[in-house]
């Protein structure tokens, strides 16, 4: 659990602050996405939480402990930590990255190696073929993934995600969104995460925080935002498309059930409702059938987009 | 040809004094570029982070760097008499600024996001010093101790005017003796030393840049 009370930053000779009084709580195993324009004032309040920024007011808690009383660096070693340009250290290999933190805290070879094998595994390197490479020889995406293991090594309950996947080229970026999310869920992290770009906020983030100027905007579960928007900024950010992007988060399995037959090639049971919605458009339908047995139908879908 | 019959002539008729010049020459190198680099590593580590003093330390070092060897020797002089130290000690002056330049570029051009992976991921200010900064600056540190190594030992064969010893004294020798074959073999000596200095610390250098970066 992530607690930010009145959280603020004014840099010396500032005349303004860079965040102001930011109250914001990550639930124990959730995840938030920390978004907003350039110079909104994500990165720095993402840096203040584990204190690579001083902050210069409000209050931190980690799992319930005082972040500002502890040791900044005792404090960083049980906080995970991924960046956009991964910042590998490239004079080590892939292993005595992933070794970072681990061999930091002390722990005995034996159980450094079983972890950083455990890891790799973790985030779908193999270890046997990658745990001796050295950065330059891995891809973009590799590197992101050696990345997140290196963040994942020292089991910290929390981790901070600053532009994750943003050096990655759209397709290594999708499939590595889906299965760091998949991981993080099956390990109950609990996530800040920094972002501008909304498709990724709403996909990675539980709940999402929007920011402008420093201030809290609107902090929502991710589908309620793009539902309804605070205010004129927030719907302009979300971006005209934002209520097709809300039916990205839902499956089909979210509307009611149909019996109906239909024609046309059969949707997959995961599909989401706007895969559905692009299937329908395609194919000039107003139902189509489902894998499993069944039909989706146009009607539904508008009904599920207008409840909102 | 015939001058090279007479450096081998001499150099065959004479091996003890010339593997004692050339002792000396290489122990005036050595001495010179330990303290050289003594002095300028730890200068460059210390000022690479402040902007303001590392500034001022680079041009220093290339206000030194444009003094004449031979200038910095006769400016000793009547400061620290002859001999051995002031040899030493000026050559360590000529070793200070590329050392120096070096450390400083070479931590200031590490990868920023490499610096933060390790503060945020729990190192201390030393260990994030010793373990990424300097691995990470150490082949354009090298590449400055190069250029030093080259300069001293090129260097040192002007210690003979201030009674350094070294292959200078072949040199100095052999113009004044008229000995053609001993000053030959001091000025081939000079430039092969040079020479082999550079092209040996040029392959160490290509090593080490290969295990930092991998290229």
């Amino acid at each position: 659990m992530i607690e930010l009370r009145g959280l603020s930053k004014r840099w010396p000779g500032a005349d303004r602050d860079s965040v102001a009084e930011l109250t914001l709580e990550v639930p124990e195993g959730t995840s938030c996405a920390l978004i907003g324009p350039s110079g909104s004032g994500k990165t720095t309040t993402l840096r203040m939480v584990n204190r690579l920024i001083e902050p210069s007011g409000g209050s931190i808690r980690i799992g319930g402990k005082d972040a500002l009383r502890m040791d900044a660096v005792t404090l960083r070693r049980r906080i995970g930590y991924v960046i956009q340009d991964v910042g590998l250290f490239p004079h080590w290999s892939v292993a005595a990255n992933v070794a970072t933190v681990p061999r930091l805290l002390g722990w005995d070879t034996a159980r450094i190696d079983r972890r950083v094998t455990e890891v790799l595994a973790l985030v779908g390197l193999d270890p046997a073929r990658f745990a001796t490479r050295r950065p330059h020889q891995l891809s973009g995406g590799e590197r992101q993934r050696v990345g997140v293991a290196r963040a994942l090594a020292g089991d910290p309950p929390v981790l901070l995600m600053d532009e994750p996947f943003g050096a990655v080229d759209p397709v290594v970026r999708g499939r590595l969104q889906e299965e760091v999310l998949r991981l993080l869920k099956q390990l109950r992290k609990t996530v800040l995460i920094v972002t501008h770009d909304v498709a990724e906020a709403v996909r990675l983030g539980d709940a999402v925080a929007l920011m402008r100027d420093g201030r809290l905007v609107q902090h929502a579960p991710a589908a309620a935002m793009l539902a309804r928007p605070a205010d004129a900024f927030a719907a302009e950010f979300l971006g005209a498309d934002r209520l097709l992007l809300r039916l990205s988060l839902f499956p089909v399995t979210a509307l009611p059930t149909r019996d109906a037959p239909a024609d046309g090639a059969p949707l997959p049971a995961d599909a989401t409702l706007r895969d559905a919605l692009a299937a329908l458009l395609a194919a000039g339908a107003t139902a189509l059938p489902l894998v499993g047995g069944g039909s989706v139908a146009l009607a539904d879908i508008l009904a599920f987009a207008g409840k909102a | 040809m015939e001058i090279l019959a007479q450096a081998t002539g001499w150099l065959r008729a004479h091996p003890g004094i010339f593997l004692e010049a050339v002792g000396d020459h290489l122990l005036l190198s050595l001495v010179g570029l330990a303290i050289g680099v003594a002095v300028a590593l730890p200068a460059g580590i210390a000022v690479a982070h402040r902007p303001r003093a590392a500034e001022a330390a680079t041009a220093l070092a290339g206000a030194l760097r444009t003094i004449p060897s031979l200038a910095v020797l006769a400016a000793l002089l009547p400061l620290l008499g002859v001999g051995f130290t002031p040899s030493v000690l000026a050559l360590a002056l000529l070793a200070l600024p590329p050392v120096l330049v070096n450390t400083v570029v070479g931590i200031q051009g590490a990868d920023p996001a490499a610096l933060d992976a390790a503060r945020g991921l729990g190192m201390t200010g030393w260990q994030r010093a010793v373990r990424v900064e300097l691995p990470l600056a150490a082949p354009l540190i090298f590449a400055g101790l190069r250029v030093a190594a080259v300069q001293v030992v090129s260097a040192a064969a002007l210690a003979t005017f201030i009674g350094g010893g070294g292959l200078g004294d072949l040199v100095t020798q052999g113009l004044a003796l008229l000995d053609t074959g001993r000053m030959l073999v001091g000025a081939i000596a000079i430039a092969l030393l040079a020479l082999g200095t550079e092209a040996g610390l040029g392959m160490l250098e290509r090593h080490l840049a290969q295990r930092v970066r991998g290229t």
